[in-house]
């Protein structure tokens, strides 16, 4: 028996392929019309991973990659649960997350921007949602950079993230940012995204219950992958 | 007025950046920091069939390479079982993560060829290997399909295959064959553009 189709991603809600205020979209994006499909194994399976996959330390930034101390920068907790469309948990589930430090600048051999690396952060963690889909990351909070876009352009502090579900369909990378910070408004990446709705949604909220008084600050982010379909009435085959 | 549907949306993709090895495949961004990476070995130690290199390049409307792409492999072992829905080799996850040279552009992996798998409403699907490409510049992971151009009758009933409507644009979706290496070019816009899938 074929696994449970997917809701239809709803790509009004996503941002389109070609976004002109984001430049390197214009020569990146497709000009023809996606072509849909319904759902068979190929795209309602995925891969699975379990605790043989990643360490514990994994979920930590400020320690994952401390070689003499911690890293500089404010210190935060990212916490959330990972849902369907139908409000479900999706449990057991594999989030990355990476990140600039707490300068602005990234740990890739690519970036060239003027901040300093830190010696004692890497930018990168991942971690497997629990029974009840819930994760949690420590980390510094990342620091506004520039890019070219226009020539001046800056992104508002953010986290990438990515999640796999349970449907290689499901697969999704995104963005968190961080409630209160008045370069969003003006990121054309963020921009892409063509519904304001879409976009607060990508925006986690301070939630100063879940802080560590003393110790570190904290924002709530849940992330929503495509729900699944109940097959109360089986589908007729089509011609018959 | 009526009921609220209850329905939560699903969170909106951003475009994973130039940086995205640093989060999927630090090894790339030029540090080590995990046990093990993973994405670097589909098949595991114990896959059957035939070992295949799948070699290729991405390129944008331009016909410049995109050296910055990040692609996720999903595929059926050599019997055509994806695992999760059947018994697999020990080991075969069936799933992988490719990042093409930063100088030339050129991505290379090594994988097993699939068997046919199910197709949608019981048809059989001429082997494939499923394809999502991540990179700046791209807002929504794209879907494509590698089918392998050495499959030339099951190519011709792939229902798949046969849904693009322009069929000299199906060949965007056939890597070409010289032996146990198959060539696959990407092409995100303009001349050849590969057909995409919204899955």
């Amino acid at each position: 028996m074929n696994p449970q189709e997917l809701y239809q991603r709803d790509r009004e809600w996503h941002p389109p392929a070609y976004a002109k205020g984001y430049k390197t979209s214009v020569g990146r994006s497709p000009r023809y019309a996606l072509l849909s499909l319904e759902g068979s194994d190929s795209e309602l399976t995925g891969p699975t991973f379990d605790h043989n996959d990643i360490d514990p330390i994994d979920h930590d930034l400020i320690r994952n990659y401390a070689k003499s101390g911690d890293p500089i920068g404010e210190r935060i907790i990212v916490h959330g649960r990972v849902l369907d469309e139908n409000g479900r948990a999706v449990p057991h589930t594999l989030v990355e997350i990476w990140q600039a430090n707490a300068g602005g600048r990234y740990r890739h051999k690519k970036d060239t921007y003027l901040a300093p690396i830190d010696p004692n952060f890497g930018g990168c963690g991942r971690t497997l949602t629990n029974e009840n889909g819930y994760y949690v990351f420590r980390t510094v909070k990342p620091g506004a950079y520039p890019w070219r876009n226009w020539v001046n352009n800056w992104r508002p502090a953010h986290i990438h993230v990515s999640v796999f579900g349970t449907a290689f369909a499901q697969r999704l990378i995104t963005q968190m940012y961080f409630e209160g910070d008045p370069l969003i408004a003006k990121c054309p990446i963020v921009n892409t995204i063509p519904d304001q709705r879409a976009i607060d949604q990508l925006v986690a909220a301070l939630d100063l219950n879940a802080t560590i008084p003393l110790d570190s600050i904290a924002y709530k982010f849940d992330i929503v992958l495509r729900g699944r379909r109940s097959t109360f009435f089986e589908n007729r085959p089509e011609g018959n | 007025m009526v009921q609220k549907l209850d329905y939560l949306k699903e969170s909106a993709s951003q475009t994973a950046g130039p940086y995205v090895h640093i989060g999927l495949a630090p090894g790339d961004a030029g540090f080590d920091i995990y046990r093990a990476e993973l994405g670097r070995d589909i098949t595991g130690p114990n896959a059957k069939g035939t070992r295949i290199t799948v070699t290729g390049m991405v390129t944008d409307g331009t016909g410049a390479p995109v050296k910055d792409v990040l692609i996720e492999v999903w595929q059926a072992n050599s019997e055509g079982i994806y695992p999760g829905t059947g018994e697999v080799e020990d080991g075969f996850r069936g799933w992988g993560r490719v990042t093409p040279d930063f100088e030339t552009g050129v991505f290379t992996f090594e994988t097993v060829k699939p068997g046919p798998v199910a197709a949608h409403s019981g048809a059989i699907a001429a082997p494939h290997l499923n394809l999502w490409l991540v990179s700046r510049g791209v807002n929504v992971g794209l879907n494509t399909r590698m089918y392998f151009g050495d499959e030339v009758d099951a190519n011709a009933a792939d229902p798949v295959l046969n849904m693009v409507e322009q069929a000299h644009r199906r060949t965007t979706l056939i890597a070409s064959a010289d032996g146990t290496t198959y060539r696959f070019d990407i092409r995100l816009q303009g001349d050849g553009e590969t057909v995409f899938f919204d899955v």
